[in-house]
């Protein structure tokens, strides 16, 4: 069993989670309801100490600990960023989580970062230059990483491979596994005007280490075609949780996270979401 | 057709130029409206982070103005790393040159003060000295020591009211403050960092022992510029911000 010289936690459970905010430390503590996993944004952990470092290690003792990450521009066509190679390998090193995460996008271009999760076009010649990032990243932080599907609100008419395909050849050659956002699925699918369930059920569904699931904003482009935004700035709609839904029965029960990135809200409404996912993974364990 | 993200970050951060050709909608119309919604999300992340950064100049120029000013900082100065708590170093020089805001001289000084308070929170931990081992060195030795200051601590000196105009944006009941220049240091004693104006000559002592000039020689510094400089309060403001950590014998 457990000693000091293991891990507390080496995997995230087959249960509710959600995108830990530390305006929620005192409240998560006292109630946690559901909630039996927490994720962080690991750029917000790189700082050298002070109050969010404390409250991380004081969570990393009562939760397992996925560290999302959401600067690394794995799919830059620049060289990756050393520098914050260096910081993940650091904040991975210490926190020793159960999970660790990054998208398919790109966010730093010539030493600028846009602070947003950009679109690839997937091609051989994208494939091969992400494949080799993740091989870095992998082999810097010691440990296997998921690679989280986009949201996506255009296509490049370059693109030559399905998305779903791109990923899985992704993990195929690089051995990582993968995050499948639900809402980013339905998102880009409304978007792209793609089947949904389609893209579940093409999915490598075993290769799936979380699930995500979060809020969006709806739009309409110039030609009244719907566009829908990835905000996680509210409630998971209910086409998402039937989504979400359709891929357990499919693919059995995962670590499900709630994000809720912006207008966050009060701590019971948020742990409500989450008590949401836990029939539906019960469901496909009973 | 490919879309280089040379290209991609250009049209993201300049709104005259146009969506790259060769993005679509599904009917393989050039994507404009769907382009907008990327840099939307850069322009109003960036905007937000410098808003959390720098609520004090926020609220000095108004909301309105501080999102506009934020958008031509954001295209001028894109984030250089992606840890966005840091985001917006360059923002005093930036407002010490922008000709809009000349009437408001004391802008960059207040955007230094923010800037010091998220460094400070983030700083790493570290023991500070017990008072009592300060106490207990002898004067000779202690006028020869070095003071090493803890990564949280921060000292602005400026020409302006720095920490009474802070204060008035940010605390119910502050005075409105007085036209003077404040030499502020900025401590973290537990997790929240604290501000404290020091009395006059502290900012000269501070600054010396910043600079690694002994004990003795920044007190010399001090009370040649102040006679009556009050090494007691300081010192006291000092160990309130649990701001030493190691008395340097060497």
């Amino acid at each position: 069993m457990l000693d000091a010289t293991t891990p507390r936690f080496d995997r995230l459970p087959d249960a509710p989670g959600v995108g830990y905010k530390p305006q929620h430390f005192s409240d998560l503590l006292a109630d946690p309801g559901a909630v039996s996993w927490l994720e962080i944004h690991a750029e917000n952990y790189m700082g050298d100490g002070g109050r969010p470092l404390a409250q991380l290690r004081h969570l990393a003792e009562r939760f397992p600990i996925s560290v999302h990450g959401v600067g690394l521009s794995i799919g830059g066509e620049g060289a990756l960023d050393a520098d914050h190679l260096a910081r993940l390998k650091h904040l991975i090193g210490w926190l020793q989580p159960a999970s660790f995460s990054e998208h398919l996008a790109w966010s730093t271009h010539d030493s600028h970062f846009l602070n947003d999760l950009l679109p690839l076009p997937y091609t051989e010649a994208t494939l091969a230059r992400v494949c080799d990032h993740i091989d870095e990243v992998q082999e810097a932080v010691g440990r296997r990483m998921l690679l989280e599907n986009p949201s996506t609100y255009l296509a490049f008419a370059e693109s030559d491979l399905a998305e779903v395909d791109f990923l899985a050849e992704i993990a195929h050659r690089t051995g990582c596994g993968l995050l499948l956002d639900v809402n980013n699925v339905f998102v880009s699918a409304t978007n792209q005007q793609t089947d949904a369930p389609g893209y579940i059920d093409a999915f490598p569904l075993h290769l799936v280490g979380e699930i995500h699931l979060g809020g969006h904003d709806e739009d309409a482009d110039e030609t009244g075609a719907p566009l829908l935004i990835d905000s996680h700035g509210r409630e998971v709609v209910d086409p998402v949780w039937a989504l979400y839904a359709h891929t357990i029965r499919r693919g059995g029960p995962k670590p499900t996270l709630i994000e809720w990135d912006t207008d966050v809200p009060d701590w019971p409404i948020l742990r409500a979401e989450a008590d949401r996912a836990a029939p539906v993974l019960q469901a496909a364990l009973a | 057709m490919t879309v280089a993200q040379a290209e991609f970050t250009q049209a993201l951060l300049d709104p005259a130029t146009p969506a790259p050709a060769g993005l679509t909608n599904p009917d393989g119309v050039q994507a404009t409206k769907r382009f907008n919604v990327y840099r939307n999300n850069v322009a109003v992340s960036l905007t937000d982070a410098l808003e959390t950064a720098f609520p004090v100049i926020a609220k000095l120029i108004g909301a309105e103005n501080f999102k506009a000013i934020a958008g031509v900082y954001l295209r001028q100065h894109p984030p250089s790393s992606p840890l966005m708590m840091f985001y917006g170093a360059e923002l005093p020089d930036f407002l010490a040159g922008f000709e809009p805001l000349q009437h408001l001289p004391y802008l960059p000084d207040v955007a230094q003060l923010e800037l010091a308070l998220r460094h400070a929170y983030h700083a790493a931990d570290a023991a500070p000295l017990p008072p009592e081992t300060f106490q207990a060195l002898p004067p000779d030795r202690l006028m020869a020591a070095r003071i090493r200051f803890a990564p949280t601590v921060h000292l602005i000196r400026s020409r302006y009211p720095v920490h009474g105009i802070w204060a008035y944006k940010m605390e119910d009941g502050a005075p409105k403050p007085e036209p003077r220049g404040e030499n502020v240091l900025v401590t973290r004693p537990d997790f929240d960092p604290q501000l404290a104006t020091l009395a006059p000559g502290g900012g000269t002592f501070v600054a010396a022992l910043m600079d690694g000039a002994r004990f003795g020689a920044a007190l010399d510094a001090a009370t040649e510029q102040v006679p009556e400089f009050d090494l007691t309060a300081t010192l006291g403001v000092l160990f309130a911000g649990a701001a030493i950590t190691i008395l340097d014998e060497d």
